[in-house]
């Protein structure tokens, strides 16, 4: 970068070298699980690279929606959320064990099974493996593209301070949102509902969007709190900036039950055959005490604690309750997807499930640092950002 | 002494910088009957003058509480106690089905409390206000900010309150009849 030096916070090398060493060891004990047993590494496999992929995706959102609504809340995570933005290349080479090992993961793909079933004929000229391949790039194509192009947008920004290129991220933002509305929608069917290729709902694809939106929120909160006594971050991380961003985790979580509960009040309505088993599968066995375990983390205990304003202020607090959501998170998302991958009954968590999950994560976390440091941390230019930092520190805590 | 029929006294300020600084002063000096007038909110002249804790947030949640209950109760009441019929073989106590309408009346109740409240709390309708007999007060509408400290704060004393106001470097210091 040519605009001169800024600080690079020292715990970001820390934890860039921490990340790496998780990384590699949780990568390398899932290549060995492979050896062992390969249906179960592609499935473990599947589920993490869902569930870091969805990091990325949710920092796409936040960013393109604070670029529309504007607020001192996105420009403080602006750089985190493009920095998280621009691990999607990396996310598409990690994507390769997946679109190897699709016949061993997805049944549709197997042609036996293809055959047998005159349902799923129907659904073949969707459901095939070179469409399937296609769509993935196409996908990987589009978010790769938004966060270059966001990203290169955005630092013009820093340097020139142009309004013509602050409209340009404004424009960009609005058909980018539906860009990603749709590709969300069809990689979720693809990649997760597609394991169950009988079962279907129309809300899937909202259901992961607000996940994937709720993961990147409480990331990025925990992040920021972490940052919070390097330089850049001292004089922004305040309780009105901290309590915006407890707002809004607070909102996501409440979508995350309305979205989750729309979708079981209908099909318990319902009650037909093709749509019930997908919840009688995850209600029963093990899967039951891991949905109780959902109900309460993901939903009761953080609705009741974010009701509060003084804790959405308070930004150790506000950390805590993000970082357990964000461990819910991937239990939910591990929920939604696991009792089709290991198909035969119970809970059974088998340990490439958490090496899997680490060793995406490592690298992501390893890429997201990388890619932090090649910008100064606070977007420059930003007469929102220049007149909250103008005003006065508030008295009372 | 106070004189009867003086409700407090009144410093008028053309800056929200000023009054905001101002205001964060007269709380520091102890004054508690204090109020302030913007034409505009001004989140930062709330928390100077040491307003932000509301009893609203609690008389919400109550009336969200309230709402909750009563919304599932009639339904379970209505459902399962006084009409109890079989739709489509599900039990009489079908909760996924009641947590909606649950749901709309815990927003009902808590939106009429917040309404309802804050009209409470504000003292609102409220026909007569001793300000008003400020000449220059119907300022505060257009571009002028006001902090009144009241007669009845036990820190009061019509002098002494006097300079202390006029210290803050108001544009001019005004007696608010009752």
């Amino acid at each position: 970068m040519s605009d001169g030096s800024f600080p690079v916070p020292a715990r970001v090398d820390r934890w860039q070298r921490s990340a790496l060493v998780a990384g590699a060891a949780g990568v390398l004990l899932s290549l060995l699980g492979a050896v062992f047993d390969l249906g179960h590494f592609l499935r473990s496999w599947l589920f993490a690279h869902l569930f870091w992929t969805g990091v990325s995706i949710g920092c796409l959102s936040l960013l393109m929606i604070n670029h529309l609504t504007g607020g001192v809340w996105g420009i403080v995570i602006r750089r985190l959320l493009e920095a998280g933005a621009r691990t999607m290349p990396v996310l598409a080479l990690l994507f390769l064990p997946v679109a190897i090992g699709v016949t061993r993961i997805y049944p549709w793909a197997q042609p036996g099974v293809m055959a047998a079933d005159p349902v799923l004929r129907m659904k073949e000229p969707y459901l095939n493996v070179p469409f399937f391949l296609v769509r993935a790039v196409f996908f990987f194509g589009v978010w790769s593209l938004l966060a270059h192009l966001l990203s290169r947008w955005s630092a013009e920004l820093d340097r020139t301070g142009s309004l013509r290129v602050a409209r340009r991220l404004r424009g960009a933002s609005g058909p980018g949102l539906m860009l990603l509305g749709l590709t969300i929608t069809f990689s979720a069917v693809d990649w997760a509902m597609s394991l169950d290729p009988h079962w279907y709902s129309t809300i899937y694809g909202i259901i992961f969007m607000v996940g994937q939106a709720l993961s990147a929120m409480a990331l990025v909160i925990v992040l920021l709190v972490g940052f919070r006594d390097e330089s850049p971050f001292t004089p922004v991380v305040r309780p009105p900036v901290v309590h915006d961003l407890g707002k809004l985790l607070f909102a996501f979580v409440m979508l995350w039950a309305y979205v989750n509960l729309s979708q079981f009040l209908i099909i318990w309505a319902g009650n037909l055959p093709e749509e019930i088993p997908w919840y009688i599968r995850r209600l029963h066995g093990g899967w039951r005490w891991l949905a109780f375990v959902i109900l309460i983390f993901h939903f009761v205990l953080p609705f009741l604690l974010l009701l509060s304003r003084d804790l959405k202020r308070n930004a150790p607090t506000l950390a805590r309750v993000a970082g357990v959501l964000f461990v819910l998170r991937l239990v939910d998302l591990y929920w939604l997807v696991a009792p089709d991958l290991h198909k035969g009954g119970g809970l059974a968590l088998s340990w490439m499930d958490v090496t899997a999950p680490v060793g995406v994560g490592g690298i992501w976390l390893y890429w997201f640092a990388r890619e932090l440091k090649v910008r100064p941390l606070l977007p420059q230019h930003e007469p929102d950002l220049e007149e909250f930092l103008a005003q006065p520190v508030e008295g009372h805590a | 002494m106070t004189r009867p029929g003086l409700y407090g006294l009144m410093a008028e300020f053309s800056d929200p910088t000023e009054v905001v600084a101002a205001a964060r002063k007269v709380h520091e000096a102890g004054y508690r009957k204090i109020d302030a007038f913007s034409p505009y909110p001004l989140e930062a002249l709330t928390e100077a003058l040491g307003l932000h804790h509301s009893r609203l947030p609690l008389l919400v949640l109550l009336g969200g509480v309230t709402g909750l209950v009563a919304g599932y109760g009639l339904e379970y009441w209505a459902s399962v106690i006084e009409y109890p019929m079989n739709i489509g073989g599900k039990p009489f106590h079908s909760w996924p089905a009641f947590i909606p309408p649950a749901f709309e009346t815990t927003i009902l109740f808590a939106a009429l409390t917040a309404v309802l409240g804050m009209l409470a709390l504000n003292g609102l309708p409220e026909p007569y206000h001793p300000v008003f007999n400020v000449p220059t007060f119907a300022l505060a509408t257009k571009d002028r900010f006001f902090i009144c400290i009241e007669a009845s704060d036990p820190k009061f004393d019509p002098d002494r309150t006097w300079s202390f106001l006029l210290s803050l470097g108001p544009r001019v210091v005004s007696e608010v009849e009752q």
